[in-house]
């Protein structure tokens, strides 16, 4: 495939070509023909050096960690935390130990919700949540407004997918206890005014949680100058391995918090009489984490770093803005979610077929798509669908593929009649 | 091209996605049961009447793709007029040829059911074909929790 002029002059140091050589999977075929990856906001794939260095964990430098006094559990820890290091620059976080490895974004909301929640939610309570949350971003607080009697308050959206700050003002009250909204909605491609969102919140001493998780491969982030008080992603949605994520929060929050699961790795002393925990971030990290994961993904935030967000950012616009406009070109097809901040997802559905037949047929035209309600019901509801088809875009997609997705509608269509 | 999706969408299967039979809520059913496919957020449900033994009527309302759609429809027509004992041997043998068992899955009795065959060259889809059958048997067991006896 050729680079496309055009592409190029936009981003002149963005070799796509070069970078898809980076990734395996991408030369895979899939039913005789070459595998058009369009799903990376539900996983994105693995570039050779994130392989490689899981390979290499197991290869040359696996043991526990922080356990054994011996040299190759000396070298996984170090590797470990040399991890944790290289994600507290990648947000730009102000303190190491405010870096907690979750399995991922979910068991980091499930944190928050439990430890923080049980501490500082009683009954009338509010936790405001929007419509466009991924079900993790909904759910856990569900579980814990039942167990304290808080209530969940929601933000609305316009038609275009743009969250409705005024109504947010509004929700905002004296019962207000916590936000919990998504950076980037994963079935809109929405961008939240994050920070305007939490500066809002912060007026009144409200701390806010952030979703990341589609933020992270996409946005540069920066902890410091957001003033998130929680914020978490999910490795395998930054070209890392997935069971591997990060719950950041503010050192003086987590300090207050009991931590979440008991175990080994979380505590000072043992005695049955009393447990002390560990500091952090080992309180929150109860038992053997998973080492190869979190090496995995530091992996993974050092190729990020090698090609420069801001390169993939303009780049995956680009493919938005190209996407946007042929698909807008198809009779019958409305893209949901068209906010004017918007990051590197085509949701949208046909008129006459159904999301589940149209990701049938792409999927023989060897196109990843997601079709379903993108784990957001809610969302889906509020624009009165069961589904769309999601064309998600990471940083290794083309505008020749584009392409292939368009001319794969053209075969939806002529199925359909 | 020969990509299994000629089979898998049908002119008749299409057909009766477009133009369900029998489609739309029943108020007066004796039996009404709901499906979901929380994959990917499709609904059904399916309105039964009986006659003693005898399935009398049968309607269902849904959102859904072509083949649940389809598989639904034909269902409806299918278990009229069909004993409980008989829809649930109708069941079994339509879920044996989607899913491409050996045996069950021929017959004469399937009739326009046979044109869902080419579901079993897509595993992803079993489900939707076999949605409105699942509650069907649902209404006329009661014994899914998501099922209204009104």
């Amino acid at each position: 495939m050729a680079t496309n002029p055009k592409n190029a002059m936009l981003t002149p140091s963005y070799d796509v070509e070069r970078i898809r050589q980076d990734f395996p999977i991408l030369s895979e075929q899939v039913y005789d023909k070459p595998l058009v990856y369009f799903d990376s906001a539900a996983s994105a794939q693995k570039p050779r050096a994130v392989i490689d260095a899981i390979s290499n964990v197991y290869e040359t430098q696996y043991a526990n960690v922080h356990r054994g006094v011996h040299y190759m559990s000396q070298k996984a820890t170090d590797a470990m935390e040399e991890s944790r290091e290289s994600v507290r620059t990648f947000i730009n976080a102000a303190d190491v130990r405010e870096i907690i490895f979750v399995r991922g974004a979910t068991e980091g909301i499930n944190l928050v919700a439990h430890c923080w929640g049980r501490q500082n939610l009683s009954a009338g309570d509010e936790i405001i949540v929007s419509v466009m949350e991924h079900h993790s971003n909904i759910v856990p607080w569900q579980m814990i407004a039942d167990q304290t009697g808080a209530v969940l308050k929601v933000i609305p959206i316009g038609d275009d997918g743009a969250l409705d700050m005024d109504a947010y003002a509004d929700l905002m009250s004296d019962k207000t206890k916590i936000v919990a909204i998504t950076h980037i909605s994963n079935a809109l491609g929405t961008i939240t005014p994050i920070a305007e969102i939490i500066r809002i919140a912060h007026e009144r001493g409200v701390p806010v949680l952030v979703d990341g998780c589609q933020a992270a491969p996409h946005v540069a982030l920066d902890m410091q100058a957001l003033g998130a008080d929680f914020y978490v992603f999910s490795g395998h949605k930054i070209y890392g391995p997935s069971g591997i994520g990060v719950l950041y929060g503010k050192a003086a929050l987590l300090e207050t918090m009991p931590p979440y699961q008991g175990g080994g790795e979380m505590i000072d002393v043992v005695t049955f009489e009393k447990t002390t925990y560990a500091d952090l971030p080992f309180k929150f990290e109860a038992g053997t984490p998973h080492i190869s994961g979190a090496i995995g993904m530091g992996a993974a935030i050092k190729y990020i770093n090698g090609i420069g967000l801001e390169n993939i950012a303009a780049h995956e616009n680009d493919l938005l803005a190209y996407g946007t406009e042929k698909l807008s070109e198809i009779n019958g097809l409305n893209l949901v979610g068209t906010a004017p901040e918007k990051a590197a997802i085509l949701s949208f559905v046909l008129e006459t077929v159904h999301p589940h037949d149209v990701g049938t047929i792409l999927d023989r035209e060897g196109i990843a798509v997601r079709t379903g309600h993108h784990c957001a019901q809610p969302v889906m509801d509020r624009f009165d669908i069961a589904a769309t088809i999601r064309a998600s875009i990471g940083m290794y997609n083309t505008r020749e593929e584009i392409d292939v997705l368009v001319a794969g509608l053209g075969r939806v269509q002529e199925i359909f009649g | 091209m020969n990509d299994g999706l000629s089979d898998l969408y049908q002119e008749v299967i299409l057909d009766h996605s477009r133009h369900p039979r029998n489609f739309g809520p029943a108020e007066d059913a004796d039996r009404t049961a709901r499906g979901n496919n929380p994959l990917c957020g499709d609904r059904v449900t399916v309105f039964l009447n009986l006659d003693g033994d005898e399935i009398s009527d049968a309607q269902f309302d849904a959102r859904g793709c072509a083949i649940s759609l389809a598989s639904a429809s034909m269902m409806t027509e299918m278990i009229k007029g069909k004993s409980i004992e008989e829809a649930k041997v109708l069941f079994e043998k339509f879920h044996a040829l989607v899913t491409g068992e050996n045996g069950l899955g021929t017959g004469p009795d399937l009739a326009e059911l046979e044109t869902l065959s080419g579901v079993k060259d897509f595993p992803t889809r079993i489900k939707c074909a076999t949605l409105a059958w699942h509650a069907m048997i649902a209404a006329l067991d009661r014994a899914d929790e998501d099922v209204k006896t009104e």
